[in-house]
């Protein structure tokens, strides 16, 4: 199975159907098979500290959430991490693709990717690296994890994982 | 008139209804002047009252009102266009627009300047987009809950404070009873 079409599957096998996504390259697969799934309500945010803010309502909704995001929104959303999300105890999945790491072409990339594991840790965030393809086989007790847990959980996707960036 | 006159004058609109209130004084007033289960008090996370809101009313039929101020949405312009994009009849969005930075001290804000919240918010694509002045907030407010169309709500009235206590109630305690008179 394509690895976005098992991200998906796994998404709505533990019935994840409210995803907010701000786009990134590496993501823009995942992204279009998210749209397509009949199972998800699909909602792009303009920033990802909003886009926490519909996951969090959603949640208490009753639908179950997740975010699809660059690691240069951990510095963006550190607040609503630590301010509502961790506070508030709701659990939800980040699904990150994690640029600046090898086989990056922007340079600028790599200045975030030195501080995302970090912060992640700082946060007390539980965090997974997806370098090789077959690391999405865990994709699925990730997500159980993350709803047993009732806490935001990172899912580090990085530039081996999706086979590469773009055309270089 | 100032925000706590106005929460005091709509508590009886909210009472039954699932209301998303802004961090600080906002949630601190409707918090002292009717606290109940269908409150959500944000206790921090300054501009998402209207994403928070929004998310919520996406995912369940009953109606949401989020109270918001010009200054936290202006901290969250982006949700906006969000909110045009995507609507849903159940949710109001109700700035209270009062030009200040309420819960700081009322430094001013550029809502209370130049910047029209109303115009933006049709300008993002949000169609009803309903202007009123503090006195008429309640006939306002249950207009737009019975008209079942999404609308943002402009609140224009003065800015100023009383003082009151800071919220003490735990966090998953508020968010706990506030999923269970979702899910009643």
């Amino acid at each position: 199975m394509d690895v976005n079409d098992k991200i998906v599957a796994d998404l709505v096998k533990n019935n994840v159907e409210f995803i907010t996504t701000v786009p990134c390259k590496q993501l823009a697969g995942v992204i279009d098979a998210v749209e397509a799934s009949p199972d998800i309500f699909h909602i792009p945010s303009n920033k990802e500290d909003e886009g926490m803010g519909l996951c969090a309502g959603a949640y208490m909704g009753g639908k179950r959430p997740a975010i699809i995001m660059q690691n240069t929104a951990i510095g963006v959303t550190i607040n609503t991490l630590a301010t509502l999300i961790q506070y508030y105890r709701m659990p939800l999945p980040m699904l990150i693709s994690y640029r600046g790491e090898l086989r990056e072409p922007v340079a600028c990339q790599v200045e975030m990717a030195l501080h995302t594991k970090a912060l992640l840790n700082q946060m007390n965030i539980p965090t997974y690296h997806f370098h090789k393809e077959s690391d999405v086989d865990e994709f699925d007790e990730i997500l159980k994890y993350t709803f047993m847990c009732n806490k935001p959980v990172a899912i580090l996707t990085d530039a081996s994982f999706w086979g590469g960036y773009g055309d270089q | 008139m100032i925000r706590s006159e106005i929460l005091r004058e709509i508590a009886p609109i909210l009472r039954d209804k699932l209301v998303v209130c802004n961090i600080g004084l906002p949630s601190q007033e409707l918090h002292m002047i009717d606290d109940n289960e269908k409150n959500f008090y944000m206790l921090g996370t300054m501009g998402l009252s209207s994403s928070i809101g929004f998310g919520l009313a996406l995912a369940q039929d009953k109606t949401v009102i989020s109270i918001d101020g010009d200054g936290s949405v202006l901290t969250n312009l982006g949700t906006l266009p969000t909110i045009a994009n995507n609507a849903v009849d159940n949710f109001v969005l109700m700035i209270i627009d009062n030009g200040s930075y309420g819960s700081t001290g009322d430094q001013p804000t550029y809502a209370g300047k130049k910047t029209k919240l109303e115009e933006v918010a049709k300008a993002c694509g949000c169609e009803n987009v309903v202007v009123c002045q503090d006195i008429d907030t309640g006939k306002c407010l249950k207009a737009a809950i019975d008209s079942k169309k999404m609308t943002i709500l402009v609140v224009k009235c003065d800015s100023g404070n009383i003082k009151l206590p800071v919220i003490t109630m735990d966090p998953v305690v508020i968010k706990d009873r506030f999923m269970k008179a979702i899910a009643s």
